[in-house]
């Protein structure tokens, strides 16, 4: 049974597309078939975060238009056999994303993958509407910092309302992930905390993704964290919290850096 | 001089505290307005019609404050109306 994901989040800049990014190829290492959808029209990035943005022919929009077949459209991903992108349109208007033609997408999307997993734009217009209209599931990405808390929780209520599924009676499945979650800030009471964050927004935590230069260096190189290094601490973080969504139970921790003893070695004589 | 110490000095108090609490407060408020017409803006359009209905107003003579508060909330709507018009009313009437 195909599950429809979207990873939203009200405010921009919280970490939607490298989470898309990173959770679509966990989950198709696990030998999930896995669809990425760009729903952030004019301003499609997740073709580079995924590295393939030289490869875009056809587009969501062309889709939904008509003009090409699903299957033209899709790009296949060069490392993983189970992954695949569906890209935004950089030029045409957020205005084409009609809810029939959006709708007609994701069925024929459903009926060839294990995961569709849509990352919607910023903000509450249209373009993120589209992208949570039809899913089972929400990852609702959050940053410890009030302005993200605020927006997830605007969201959360979007989603509790304005989906297909909340229209039939039915729930929308959210999860929380927290990004850029830095542990000795949060000791020291400069950052609010896993729990604090949890509370307010009374939702179940899927992961804590920590701050790391892994997922800048990742985006740099047009890979997904998961991959471009598997041992770090953001890509095993984004491993488990795949493994939570495909329903296995898993201690919830912070991971953190491993350093060898070379590391803190150089890292004491550098300091 | 480090971080620590400096904020020590300083006496500064952990700022993670001050962000739950205005957020439990603001979400709370916004939780509860959802869905519903926004009370205070819909007095706030109506007294303006209501005024505007007598007195030619002048938008940048209109100054109107909102404060939501814990248990209650203020609208303070500060209309300026010129003296003369009260005369011009008199001369008329």
């Amino acid at each position: 049974m195909a599950k429809v994901l979207v990873v939203t989040s009200g405010k921009g800049g919280v970490g939607k597309t490298t989470t898309t990014a990173a959770l679509g190829a966990a989950l198709a290492q696990r030998g999930e078939k896995v669809v990425v959808v760009d729903f952030d029209v004019g301003l499609r990035n997740l073709d580079l975060v995924m590295g393939a943005e030289r490869r875009v022919v056809f587009d969501l929009i062309n889709v939904v238009q008509g003009v090409a077949k699903l299957p033209q459209a899709l790009i296949k991903d060069k490392r993983l056999e189970n992954l695949w992108l569906l890209p935004a349109s950089q030029t045409r208007d957020k205005d084409a994303l009609t809810e029939e033609g959006v709708g007609k997408v994701i069925d024929d999307l459903r009926s060839r993958f294990d995961w569709v997993i849509c990352d919607s734009p910023a903000g509450i217009e249209r373009g993120a509407s589209m992208a949570m209209r039809f899913a089972d599931e929400a990852v609702i990405v959050t940053n410890p910092e009030v302005s993200s808390v605020r927006d997830s929780d605007r969201i959360i209520g979007m989603l509790d309302s304005k989906t297909v599924r909340a229209e039939k009676g039915e729930r929308v499945e959210k999860h929380i992930l927290i990004t850029r979650y830095d542990p000795s800030r949060a000791a020291r009471g400069e950052m609010l905390t896993i729990d604090d964050i949890l509370e307010i927004l009374a939702t179940p935590l899927l992961g804590i993704i920590p701050e790391s230069q892994d997922v800048l260096r990742a985006s740099n190189v047009g890979t997904p964290v998961t991959l471009s290094n598997a041992e770090g601490a953001p890509a095993r973080a984004y491993i488990d919290a795949a493994r939570r969504l495909c329903g296995e139970t898993i201690a919830m921790q912070v991971p953190t850096e491993r350093k060898g003893f070379m590391d803190r070695l150089l890292r004491r004589r550098a300091a | 001089m480090s971080m620590g110490l400096l904020r020590l000095l300083r006496g500064n108090k952990a700022s993670a505290p001050v962000a739950r609490e205005r957020l439990q407060i603001l979400l709370a408020h916004e939780r509860g307005l959802r869905g519903q017409p926004d009370l205070l803006g819909v007095l706030r359009e109506e007294i303006l019609a209501v005024v505007s209905r007598h007195v030619t107003l002048d938008p940048t003579k209109v100054i109107v404050r909102l404060d939501r508060g814990d248990e209650v909330s203020t609208l303070e709507v500060d209309i300026e109306v010129p003296n003369d018009f009260e005369r011009k009313r008199a001369a008329a009437g």
